[in-house]
């Protein structure tokens, strides 16, 4: 066969060649465009039920702080023989007292205020306004008891169902007898929104609140928010260090033998161990056998500290075994002890991934949710922990538990929005891990 | 560097020492668990019960379903046990041996009030005029047919019974963690099996016949009503089984269906006309009364009449309230201290 000859047959087949490279380019980015459409699909439903939970129905309204409704005396003042224990007696009857107080007349007064000529009834009044208003006006009085007498701008969240009908997120045309308000209260509210008695204003206490089913329209993350961190400190406290360890001995000082490849085997192993059998062994050993308390984020993050371990040691160990052998070579060449070697030279190059190891093990054991369910986080817990021994939810679980709320028309948007949260605090976690990596990568 | 190891190290040395810690620390927060029919009513009165006694911290009320809740109960004494424990049926006399056994002797019955259990289906279905022997029929795994028990031949409802309409024959009931099931086997499948025409048949045999539910079109459900709700929106034909405070918040998506020719509602449970109805409970401790602070306090909270009483807030979000006289009875028998023992749940 000439040159030629070949070249002919290479030339035949050279159309053939690039068709097949361009179908391969082709389908590349088809696959990456289905993946692309995919999330976008999964952001777009998120983001579109979620943003209007971010905006809530608020009525403002006069309150006046009637003397004659309110017929509590006034904050009792320690007397010089009071112990100090019948003076906090005597604070708590009063702050009871001042609980008892019917807060919901002043409510209805001020409604009736803003819509003189309602034809709601006291129920269908107090229906359009969400059941914590009472709360918030004796909070307002024992934190300040001279604004008996006086009239104040007061803003109120309105209730759950008013704020559903509001945006529409119950079928208006429904009839009245599948509607959650009745006509009356349906009624007063258009009347007072078009009025703009009531208006949408960014829901703060989402972030600021604890969850709420008595007042659903006042729930918000803050316990859940709050647990969820506890958890986090734990597992950096408990794993980033006994993972960082386990990783350095076994890859730099360890003899390579049957027990090691043994371990590494077992680790690899424990790293595809479902997170739901994490939560089953610390529903064992940490709640039954430690007798630790339920539903505390100390507990939650053990079992969550259990999980990442393996996910932090592998990925240490690969940071590790990519730093060139020269390195540790030089080091050792001019005197350093191995202890000197790895921890001067050989551990600040590695920085980068083990920080990439811990943020991405952190940020999946803050999305975990199966586990928890175990331990009893799944509890309804209605304050913010002060210690992690405190109950406590946390938030993929506070997303479950609105999931799971009765009222769907409402908590639908809700669970979206703390979806949003959660998945905002998980963007966070990736961007300081990006921007950390990046700056240690210039130093070394 | 070194340093930073050592800080890492004591830390965690420090945390982990907090673990035997935390065994003695004591608790002073009630802990509640069990039936996901009573946890919304537990949860409000924990909020208000929080915000009216200033003195003592917001219950934290878990769920689990009737019989985890009870399970849990029935675990032992102590901290790390729950003081309370919800329950959507009458604790079984099993259940009571497997407390008393584990120490817990104390056991205190409060009745809150009643629930109704209703059959809805999708809002924009086919209205449905249920009879327990329609149900039976429709979920029993063999049926009688000419007084021989056959495997159920009915696919379509209109197959029962021809007053029902053309629709094929999908259930989604409670599965047995959840204590609505067994009022559902009793007050519907237990009755609708009397009235079905069965043939002789041994006790064994019965228990039989109104236990084995056909598995083809009949759905369990663990969870909660949510998933319940999600079945019915996954396929319309689908009839489930709701709480109905469940079915009263979810009006606008759901139709509710009659039985025995009655409307579920607050009233017609209350007045006993509606013949699935239940009612709900809690078992309190006893062994934790005075030594986690304010459990004597949520129980009569949660009786007094703001809470569970006529015209209440528990009403408000769908409980049907027990009449004024079996809640004194109620809280006198729990101010009391009776506890209640084996041999009155059998």
């Amino acid at each position: 066969m000439t040159s030629d000859e070949r070249l002919g047959l290479v030339r035949a087949g050279l159309a053939a060649r690039h068709a097949r490279e361009w179908r391969f380019r082709f389908y590349g980015i088809l696959a990456i465009l289905a993946a692309l459409s995919f999330v976008a699909i999964l952001f777009g439903m998120i983001l579109s039920r979620g943003l209007p939970a971010f905006t809530q129905a608020t009525l403002t309204l006069d309150v006046h702080f009637d003397a004659a409704v309110i017929k509590v005396g006034e904050r009792p003042t320690r007397t010089g023989n009071q112990s100090h224990a019948e003076y906090a007696k005597a604070v708590s009857d009063w702050e009871r007292k001042m609980t008892m107080v019917n807060w919901n007349r002043l409510i209805e007064a001020a409604v009736r205020e803003a819509a003189p000529d309602t034809k709601a009834n006291s129920r269908e009044i107090l229906s359009i306004v969400e059941t914590n208003a009472r709360f918030e006006l004796r909070d307002m009085l024992v934190a300040d008891p001279t604004l008996i007498g006086k009239t104040v701008q007061v803003s109120l969240l309105a209730s759950a169902n008013a704020d559903n009908w509001l945006k529409g997120n119950i079928d208006r045309a429904l009839p009245d007898a599948q509607q959650q308000l009745r006509e009356p209260a349906r009624a007063l509210a258009d009347q007072l929104k078009a009025e703009g008695k009531i208006r949408n204003a960014f829901a703060w206490h989402i972030f600021t609140n604890v969850d709420s089913r008595s007042a659903p329209a006042s729930a918000g993350l803050a316990g859940a928010f709050v647990g969820s961190l506890y958890m986090m400190l734990v597992v950096i406290v408990l794993a980033v260090p006994i993972g960082v360890m386990s990783a350095v001995y076994l890859e730099e000082f360890a003899p390579k033998n049957r027990f090691t490849d043994l371990i590494e085997v077992n680790i690899n192993n424990l790293a595809a161990v479902p997170s739901i059998v994490f939560g089953l062994l610390g529903a064992a050993v940490f709640i039954n056998y430690f007798r630790l308390p339920l539903s505390a984020p100390l507990v939650g993050g053990l079992v969550l500290s259990l999980m990442t371990l393996p996910t932090i040691i592998i990925a240490t160990r690969s940071a590790l075994r990519a730093v060139p052998p020269s390195l540790r070579q030089a080091a050792l060449g001019l005197g350093a002890s191995k202890t000197q070697t790895v921890f001067h030279h050989v551990l600040p190059v590695t920085y980068p991934g083990m920080l990439t190891a811990t943020i991405i093990g952190v940020a999946q054991a803050l999305g975990e949710t199966a586990p928890l369910l175990l331990i009893g986080m799944n509890a309804f817990v209605a304050q913010v922990p002060a210690t992690p021994l405190d109950q406590s939810s946390a938030l993929p679980v506070q997303i479950f538990l609105w999931q799971g709320n009765e009222n769907r028309n409402f908590f639908e948007a809700r669970t979206s929005a703390a979806i949003i949260v959660l998945l905002g605090l998980m963007l966070t976690l990736n961007a300081i891990a990006i921007f950390l990596r990046s700056r240690l990568e210039k130093r070394t | 560097m070194t340093r930073h190891f050592l800080v890492a190290t004591v830390a965690s040395a420090a945390l982990a020492a907090s673990l035997g810690a935390a065994s003695a620390q004591s608790r002073d927060i009630i802990q509640i668990a069990g039936s996901s029919t009573v946890l919304p009513f537990a949860s409000i009165v924990a909020e208000e019960f929080g915000q009216a006694f200033p003195d003592y911290k917001t219950p934290v009320v878990g769920s689990g379903g009737t019989g985890g809740g009870l399970r849990q109960f029935c675990a032992g004494v102590g901290e790390n046990t729950i003081d309370i424990a919800n329950a959507s049926r009458r604790i079984r006399a099993a259940e009571v041996e497997a407390c008393n056994a584990a120490g817990v002797s104390k056991i205190h019955e409060v009745m809150i009030g009643y629930d109704g259990i209703v059959f809805a289906s999708s809002a924009q279905g086919a209205d449905f005029a249920l009879e327990p022997v329609h149900v039976f029929k429709a979920v029993a795994a063999q049926v009688p047919v000419d007084g021989k028990l056959v495997d159920n031949p009915y696919t379509k409802w209109n197959e029962i019974d021809p007053s029902l309409p053309d629709q094929p024959i999908a259930l989604a009931i409670p599965a047995s963690n959840h204590g609505t099931r067994e009022v559902f086997q009793e007050r519907v499948i237990a009755e609708g099996a009397k009235a079905a025409g069965l043939p002789e048949l041994s006790k064994e045999e019965l228990e039989k016949v109104t236990t084995t539910f056909r598995q083809d079109v009949v759905v369990e459900i663990a969870g909660d009503y949510t998933e319940t709700l999600a079945r019915l929106q996954a396929n319309p034909d689908t009839i489930g089984v709701f709480g109905l405070s469940f079915y009263e918040q979810n009006r606008d998506t759901l139709k509710v269906a009659t039985v025995s020719g009655i409307t579920p509602s607050l009233e017609a449970v209350a007045a006993g006309e509606y013949p699935v109805s239940r009612p709900l409970f809690f078992y309190v401790k006893g062994e934790h009364i005075g030594v986690v602070p304010g459990i004597a306090e949520y129980v009569e909270f949660f009786l007094s009449d703001q809470m569970a009483g006529l015209g209440g807030t528990l009403e408000t979000a769908g409980l049907i309230p027990a009449p004024a006289e079996e809640l004194a009875e109620v809280l006198a028998s729990f101010q009391e201290g009776r506890t209640i023992t084996v041999e009155d749940v059998k």
